[in-house]
């Protein structure tokens, strides 16, 4: 493996910035690299060789001329595959988008392009979003780079795979009930679930709408944090987007790398533990607790007795959203048109409903009927509008614990990643994977997730997820910069120094 | 589909005998915003198919929302306009079911938090022997929605979706701004249930005109009506399964929609069968409605609040300063008008009851003078839109013209009867009123020599009544100027023939 593509994306910026690489270098290693073990892995859906490189060779002209367009110029970067990128494939893992190029591109990917990130690919996803596996795709799975036979987490599996393979130095993913954090607590990489409105989602494929949030995965604290700064802020085209500057992100994970934190309270959340947590995952996590002490944070149990009702109301409001925004995938405009069998001349009625069925998926069609269900008249107080009451206790018990403590900690997933089809034909078993996750979203709060270790059962890496009351994104960054120090540093070197290399694997 | 030969309708005055209409009019009202309700695409008519779309109006994944802001003021306005409490926060809602020519397969609309809600219209209608009477129009709500695209169905004969080989959906009017005014039902109308709903899409059309909102235009479909119907037993309280005509695109339609639902209703009713909850098609050519799609009270529209909105609260402040700034309530404005024209109310209320006040208003503000605004309207214009039987504000002559064709009288180029002449030219889109008047020769004969040799063969041809007039009867030169006129095709000015006869015959 290219040492070149070991470093991490700040690194990579100090060597563009003083020449020691360019941005074609760069971008070409990460093509070498996704050429040798992506078959193995299958992070990406679509790779854009060509496209990247011409990025890559403008990135470096700018460089050249003394005018490059900030801090990242250069730096590749995969995008997952719900984001809309003008001119490449944009699928959400669904057969029913298959050959879709947009017209245009999501704000977040503007963004990226306008400060000169070359695009490598789009990666893998559960379709629309929907799993906690990456196994829902319509294209296949992806595979945990540290197992090849285990799940890489869900549904943005193939931006933490492809960020834990070195195919990507970063990668945007998108969290609705954990799928930044999940992937990245089973990945042993950093994810980040910014504040609800944070990050502008035009042009994201909405899953839930209330719910969801661009995020960056990365293999560093700082990593997110640059990347954050980057795609942040508000988006005239977002309504829902937050009209408050971005906080120093940056600054807060350099001052935490200090690694004081005394004043610091960190809330152990109660209901977020214990029981149904793997031992390794639990014992991690105590460690990382038992290191904040240590850099001088106080350390109080909170509870948030809501937390026990969020799975449930969370697969009601997801349902009813995408059930609504699944609506439009009707073969009428773009995307996969089935014309029935053994029809002569088919009603477009007929024509969207064979679309429909032959364009999604098993999982796609459960939470659609889910929805519509919840949505339906004499239901809809029933189960819609009970859960957005139980959405306001939640954001109550997190209010409640934030006046107890700076940030909140829990395990990010209960268990370490699980074996591919292990856990496919049971929906609960795999939605139980999303209990620490899902409040967050639930509340608009952000939350980070970060490597804690290795489990000692497994070998396999567990997460440690924080998170932050609305807005003060920048404190996640802090403590998780922090943290990552004295894991680091009891680890000897990135806990990714330990995962298989995977030159010469095959799937 | 029902045809109008197995309707039976009974005699107006027959179902009013037996039952009590009940009536509920939905309005939709399209803004005259620039751009769209939740995209910045521009919203003008009749632009080449799909070129006013952008990932949003398109449904294009991804896509998000905004609110257009001057669309919530002209909401805001209609609302002040018809005496409705404005929310303080509202939301908008998502609409679920398919649709082709819909591109998200859900509308975004209000539910049940409309932007306005409470009000109510007090409506002139005419009466019988003259001088109006003024009915109360409750008004449940007012709220923003976006519009549909179109479809339009190739092939097969009817133009409709069953029997064509294909269908093209323009989505240009996709997200257009709609405002959807909906009454609360309309009771004891009685026989002036017809005149009632007419006067109040009249009325509400005016208003809506006053408010410079919309281009209320009706033949482009800027404003239209659905009509809810419903019979009761007489006298015995309650309502009726409904009828919900929709798209019914002109004044008098509304009018004749709403007698021929009560008639239709009847004829059902009396023969002991019951009413299909449905929504029919108003067929303007013949009068009738068909049965459009069977509409349950189990249709289901999933209705839950918009999550890539944030809700539309308008401060008391903004609310305040558009209340401030609303045009003189149509009522008051008609009085005043009134007195400052010297209309009788006889007058008044024809031309109200013609649905030319507006046309008349701004044809006296081009220069004309009220009376020959009046005349214009009421008897050439009105009798126009009467044998076409298309809205007088629709016949394709407008205001402006109007008051240039008087202008050409008033300086002799032509007279009465050419201007009628004028403007069949303006209708059939023969250009302007001086192209038409050059084109077909209209000009009336002002060359005396020409006129005198008209006259001279005229005397000649009528002795008797030349020696009349010669004998001091000069009212007899009528005769004779009706001669002259025939000979010169209507094309000379009367009051100068007259003059001419009675020189020579002094
Ligand atoms: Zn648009």
């Amino acid at each position: 493996m290219s040492d070149l593509i070991k470093q991490t994306a700040a690194q990579m910026a100090a060597a563009l910035a003083d020449g020691t690489t360019t941005s074609v270098e760069l971008t070409q290693a990460h093509l070498d690299r996704i050429a040798a073990v992506d078959g193995a892995i299958h992070a990406y859906l679509h790779v854009d060789g060509e496209g990247a490189l011409a990025q890559a060779a403008a990135s470096d002209a700018r460089r050249s001329a003394g005018t490059p367009a900030g801090d990242l110029d250069g730096i590749p970067i995969a995008v997952k595959d719900v984001l809309a990128t003008q001119g490449l494939p944009t699928t959400c893992g669904s057969k029913i988008l298959e050959g879709w190029i947009p017209p245009y591109d999501a704000t977040v990917v503007a963004k990226l392009k306008a400060a000169g990130l070359p695009i490598l690919g789009k990666t893998n996803m559960d379709e629309f979003a929907m799993g906690s596996s990456t196994e829902h795709s319509a294209y296949g799975p992806t595979h945990n780079p540290w197992d090849l036979d285990r799940i890489p987490g869900g549904s943005g599996g193939g931006s933490a795979a492809a960020v834990a393979a070195f195919e990507a130095p970063f990668a945007l993913g998108t969290d609705t009930g954990g799928s930044i954090r999940q992937p990245g607590a089973v990945t042993g990489t950093v994810g980040v679930k910014p504040t609800y409105g944070g990050v502008s989602r035009y042009g994201l494929v909405a899953l839930a709408n209330s719910l969801d949030q661009v995020g960056p995965v990365t293999r560093t604290v700082l990593d997110s944090a640059l990347l954050h700064e980057l795609i942040g802020g508000h988006d005239p085209r977002d309504s829902t987007s937050v009209d408050a500057p971005v906080p120093g992100l940056v600054a807060a994970a350099t001052q935490g790398a200090d690694g004081d934190l005394s004043g610091l309270k960190v809330g152990v959340i109660k209901e977020l533990g214990g029981e149904g947590y793997q031992a390794g995952v639990q014992q991690r996590f105590q460690e990382s607790v038992d290191h904040l002490v240590a850099m001088g944070a106080e350390v109080v149990e909170v509870s948030c007795p809501s937390f026990v009702h969020a799975l449930a109301a969370y697969y009601l409001i997801l349902p009813a959203e995408a059930s609504s925004n699944l609506a439009k995938f009707d073969a009428m405009r773009y995307g996969l048109r089935v014309f029935p069998e053994g029809v002569d001349s088919p009603s477009a009625e007929e024509v969207m409903r064979a679309s429909r069925d032959a364009g999604f998926g098993d999982e796609v069609k459960r939470r659609i009927i889910l929805g519509t269900y919840a949505l339906s008249s004499g239901y809809y107080d029933a189960y819609y509008g009970q859960a957005q009451k139980v959405r306001t206790l939640i954001s109550r018990d997190f209010e409640a614990a934030f006046g107890q403590a700076d940030v909140l900690l829990s395990p990010t997933a209960p268990t370490t990643a699980f074996k591919l089809g292990e856990k496919l034909d049971d929906p609960i078993a795999m939605y139980l994977n999303d209990l620490a996750t899902i409040p967050a979203n639930l509340a608009g709060v952000p939350g980070i997730s970060l490597p804690s270790g290795l489990a000692d059962e497994d070998g396999l890496p567990a997460g440690v997820q924080m998170l932050a009351p609305a807005l003060a994104d920048d404190r996640l960054y802090r403590v998780g910069a922090a943290l990552e120090v004295a894991l680091t540093e009891k680890w000897g070197g990135p806990l990714l120094d330990r995962a298989p290399d995977l030159t010469g694997a095959s799937a | 589909m029902s045809t109008a030969a197995e309707v039976t309708l009974v005699d107006f005055d027959d179902v009013l005998a037996s039952y009590d209409p009940a009536m509920g009019l939905e309005v939709h009202v399209e803004l005259n915003t620039v751009t769209k309700m939740f995209c910045g695409c521009p919203t003008e008519f009749g632009a080449e198919p799909n070129t006013q779309v952008c990932p949003t109006c398109l449904g294009l994944p991804g896509a998000m929302p905004v609110v257009n802001a001057k669309a919530v003021e002209s909401a805001i306005r209609i609302g002040l306009a018809l005496n409705c409490e404005i929310a303080e926060w509202c939301r908008f809602a998502r609409k679920n079911y398919f649709y082709p020519d819909m591109p998200k397969n859900f509308q975004t609309s209000q539910y049940d938090e409309p932007i306005a809600f409470e009000g109510f219209m007090d409506v002139d209608i005419p009466l019988e022997g003259g001088g109006t009477e003024t009915f109360r129009v409750e008004i449940e709500r007012a709220h923003m929605e976006e519009d549909t695209g179109k479809s339009l169905h190739v092939g097969g004969a009817t133009g409709r979706i069953h029997g064509a080989d294909h269908s093209l959906v323009d989505y240009n009017r996709a997200g257009i701004p709609l405002i959807e005014i909906v009454t609360k039902p309309i009771m004891g109308s009685r026989e002036k249930a017809p005149a009632i709903a007419k006067a109040y899409v009249a009325q509400l059309r005016e208003l809506i005109v006053a408010l410079g909102v919309s281009d209320a235009r009706m033949d482009q479909g800027s404003i239209r009506a659905d009509v809810n119907l419903s019979l009761a037993p007489k006298d015995q309280g309650g309502l009726g399964t409904r009828s919900e005509t929709k798209n019914v695109n002109s004044l008098r339609s509304v009018e004749r929609a709403v007698r021929y639902e009560m008639q239709r209703h009847a004829g059902i009713l009396d023969a002991g069968g019951s009413i299909l909850q449905e929504t029919r098609h108003w067929h303007e050519d013949t009068g009738i409605t068909t049965s459009g799609r069977e509409k349950s009270d189990a249709e289901d529209y999933r209705y839950f609040p918009e999550p890539d909105l944030v809700p539309v609260a308008p401060s008391r402040e903004w609310v305040e300063e558009l209340r401030a700034t609303m045009p003189e309530n149509p009522t008051v404005k008609k009085a005043r008008l009134q007195a400052e024209w010297g209309f009788t109310d006889l007058e008044m209320r024809d031309t109200v009851g013609a649905g030319a006040f507006g046309l008349v208003e701004e044809t006296i503000a081009a220069g004309a003078t009220p009376q020959s605004a009046r005349k214009w309207w009421l008897s050439d214009m009105a009798r126009r839109a009467n044998e076409s039987g298309t809205d007088i504000a629709d016949l394709g002559v407008s205001p402006a013209q109007v008051a240039e064709v008087q202008a050409l009288v008033d300086a002799k180029t032509i007279n009465d009867k050419l201007a009628r002449q004028v403007f069949d030219g303006l209708i059939a889109g023969e250009g302007t009123p001086e192209e038409i008047i050059a084109a077909r020769g209209l000009a009336v004969v002002s060359d005396d020599g020409a006129l005198g040799a008209a006259v001279d063969v005229a005397i000649a041809a009528n002795p008797d009544v030349a020696d009349k007039i010669r004998d001091g009867k000069v009212a007899a030169a009528g005769a004779l100027i009706g001669a002259v006129m025939k000979e010169m095709k209507g094309q000379a000015d009367a009051a100068r023939v007259r003059e001419l006869i009675l020189e020579r015959l002094a």
